[in-house]
């Protein structure tokens, strides 16, 4: 066990992947020498020379493409989006070409791809800099879909990415990286699929990942003081989703509430909702669950606006005790 | 340019190479010709798009490849499936729809791949080839390997951005990739002329660094040759080339279409340049004798009747293969 942030799991992965697997390499935008825009790749290149640890163009269409291509032969890439937003420039290779080919070709091809960057509001970056868009690639058949924690889930989920044989979006919180945490820095990948109880509670199941498993967790601690007992599920991976783990939760604690920092509408949170109503933990439900999100506006960028569109712990605190003292609506 | 019948068979292809090109030709054609009566039907449904009177496009760039090359085709992709050695019985099956079909009849027309024969995939997405060419490309690359990828477009391809993006990539790398354009004359209705300020696509390649060049793209032989060329400037080290192929559709752009882009003098006049008939031309003038070739054209037209029985007569694929379709539990075979 060593303590290190989220941002060196990250890198400890790859490199632990290069280490062990030719085949692996990473490329992306000023990821070589200048260590790519947050630092995850820092030094990297001079440990695996400059074909291993490959600077692109600005092309994320074209580096993408690529990385579906190399996959296809024989290799296992890592492709990284300096910002997650920029994917939007290179959909049709992530949405029409990675995510199908494996299917569309009847079976035989298989596209073990990685996608990671960085997503996320919280430093002031704005509307193009600061999304949080899992919930496009959620929708999509044939991507699976990451948004680790915490610094060793981080490490685990990305070693299991690099070995998936499918196409992996995973997607890094900004404010994360700087983040410390015990790592085991083995070869045991963590599986997908898989949640984890960050609390125990009696009370009410939120379920939640990313940035806000931390938020939600310092809110359980406050109203904690005030007698309520929160159950907190991190789910760490949103395709495959750990379903069973939920609609156990909120079997044992009656309330579901949902907590996410991406926009609510359209968001992951109304497909968890839908899965635990269609399940027999409906039957157990004591009161109407309860969505926290983004708000439905592009991220904004004066601080107390930015502020007001993320989830804050204030605001998690408030929603949840108004929703556990009242029947509140979804906000 | 164009040869003459009366010009000499250049020197490295022999009359018996040349009759195997004849007979993929052939098998092209009259497997469109096939997928264009069963279109009308009602047999194949979807969208399909025909490779009639651009065969000797696929057939003379593969035909400079060696084992272990690999292409990425597009969605008028049947001609370079079958040019790679395709199985035709197994493409048939796909465009009925049947659990036979190459891919269990999850993709039709135009998802066709074999990746035992170098085909990473056909495309529906217009350019959408062409970044994963250039990463196959790379792929080799790293492996030390000295495998080509050829990357298939038509011109309507060169004006999406995925082209830049992969052009741009393949030069500053020196990948080893082959760019082919087949430039028919249009996209769907937009022709060259109107889509494009350039007199030749081909000059785009100049942007990238690229060297280019352009040829008849229903003369085999200048194909074969220009691709034989760039293949060799590609394995060598020597980075990416792109070929113009200048050639012409002679059906709808997908199933029929009015044609309203276009006249039928148009047609005629293209129809006059025939690629397969400048084939039988050139062989029967150095050489073979009309009786073999009746027999290929006849074997040929056999073979996709076959094709069609198999097909007709495959199973319907079971839904229920659908829910465990969408991941891979371990690695596809690669090439
Ligand atoms: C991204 C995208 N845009 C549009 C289409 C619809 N479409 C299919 S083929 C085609 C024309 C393509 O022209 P070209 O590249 O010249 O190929 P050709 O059909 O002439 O072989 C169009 C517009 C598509 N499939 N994909
Ligand atoms: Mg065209």
């Amino acid at each position: 066990m060593s303590e290190m942030t989220y941002g060196a799991a990250i890198r400890s992965a790859i490199e632990w992947e290069m280490d062990r697997d030719p085949r692996v390499f990473i490329m992306g935008e000023d990821i070589g020498v200048y260590g790519g825009a947050f630092g995850v790749t820092m030094g990297m290149v001079d440990r695996f020379g400059k074909e291993r640890v490959r600077d692109t163009p600005i092309a994320e269409e074209g580096i993408v493409g690529a990385g579906i291509g190399a996959a296809l032969v024989g290799m296992r890439p890592i492709v990284e989006m300096q910002f997650s937003d920029f994917i939007m420039n290179a959909m049709d290779q992530v949405v029409n070409q990675a995510a199908k080919i494996h299917f569309m070709f009847g079976g035989r091809m298989s596209v073990p791809l990685v996608i990671r960057g960085p997503a996320g509001a919280g430093t002031g970056a704005a509307a193009q800099h600061s999304q949080s868009l899992e919930a496009w690639f959620h929708h999509v058949p044939g991507l699976k879909v990451i948004m680790p924690a915490f610094p060793d889930d981080a490490r685990g989920l990305l070693l299991s990415a690099i070995r998936d044989p499918n196409p992996v979006v995973f997607f890094e919180h900004k404010l994360l990286y700087k983040l410390k945490g015990e790592v085991n820095e083995t070869d045991e990948g963590l599986p997908f699929g898989r949640g984890i109880i960050r609390r125990y509670g009696a009370h009410a199941t939120v379920v939640t990942y990313s940035l806000m498993v931390h938020r939600t967790l310092e809110a359980a601690e406050h109203l904690a003081k005030k007698g309520w007992d929160i159950e907190i599920i991190d789910l760490r991976s949103l395709v495959p989703m750990d379903v069973d783990l939920v609609v156990e939760s909120v079997k044992r604690t009656g309330r579901l509430a949902i907590c996410h920092e991406a926009v609510g509408r359209g968001g992951v949170g109304g497909e968890i909702a839908a899965r635990v109503l269609e399940s027999d933990a409906f039957d157990y439900l004591n009161s109407p669950l309860l969505r926290i999100s983004g708000l439905n506006t592009p991220v904004p960028y004066s601080p107390p606006l930015e502020q007001a569109f993320m989830p804050s712990v204030d605001r998690i605190e408030q929603t949840l005790e108004a929703w556990l003292t009242q029947e509140v609506t979804s906000q | 340019m164009t040869r003459s019948a009366a010009q000499p068979l250049p020197q490295a292809s022999t009359l018996e190479e040349s009759l195997r090109w004849l007979r993929i030709m052939l098998t092209i054609r009259r497997f469109d010709e096939t997928i264009d009566e069963l279109f009308a039907q009602g047999k194949v449904h979807g969208t399909t798009h025909l490779y009639i009177g651009e065969e000797a496009v696929a057939t003379g760039v593969i035909a400079a490849l060696q084992p272990g090359d690999v292409v990425t085709s597009t969605h008028r992709g049947h001609g370079h499936n079958i040019a790679l050695g395709g199985d035709i019985n197994a493409m048939m099956a796909e465009l009925l729809g049947r659990e036979t079909g190459y891919c269990r009849g999850f993709g039709g027309s135009m998802h066709i791949a074999d990746q035992s024969l170098g085909n990473l995939g056909a495309n529906g997405i217009v350019a959408g080839g062409l970044p994963i060419a250039v990463g196959a490309a790379l792929g080799f690359q790293l492996q030390q390997q000295s495998q080509v990828v050829v990357a298939f477009s038509g011109d309507g391809a060169l004006n999406e951005g995925a082209f830049h993006e992969a052009a741009n990539l393949a030069a500053i790398w020196k990948l080893p990739v082959v760019f082919v354009v087949e430039n028919n004359q249009y996209g769907m209705s937009g022709s060259v002329k109107e889509m494009f300020a350039l007199g030749h696509l081909a000059e785009r390649a100049a942007g990238y660094g690229i060297p280019a060049t352009m040829v008849d793209g229903n003369d085999i032989f200048s194909v074969w040759e220009a691709a034989g060329q760039a293949i060799e400037t590609a394995r060598s080290g020597s980075g990416p080339s792109l070929i113009e192929a200048v050639t012409y559709r002679y059906k709808g752009h997908s199933k029929s279409d009015a044609n309203r882009y276009r006249s039928r003098e148009e047609i005629q006049q293209w129809r006059q340049r025939d690629p397969i008939d400048h084939l039988k031309e050139y062989l029967i003038a150095n050489g073979a004798d009309g009786s073999s070739l009746a027999q290929i054209q006849r074997e040929v037209a056999q073979a996709v009747a076959d094709a069609l029985q198999f097909a007709e007569s495959s199973p319907w694929p079971d839904p229920s293969m659908l829910e465990d379709a969408v991941y891979a539990k371990e690695d596809g075979t690669h090439v």
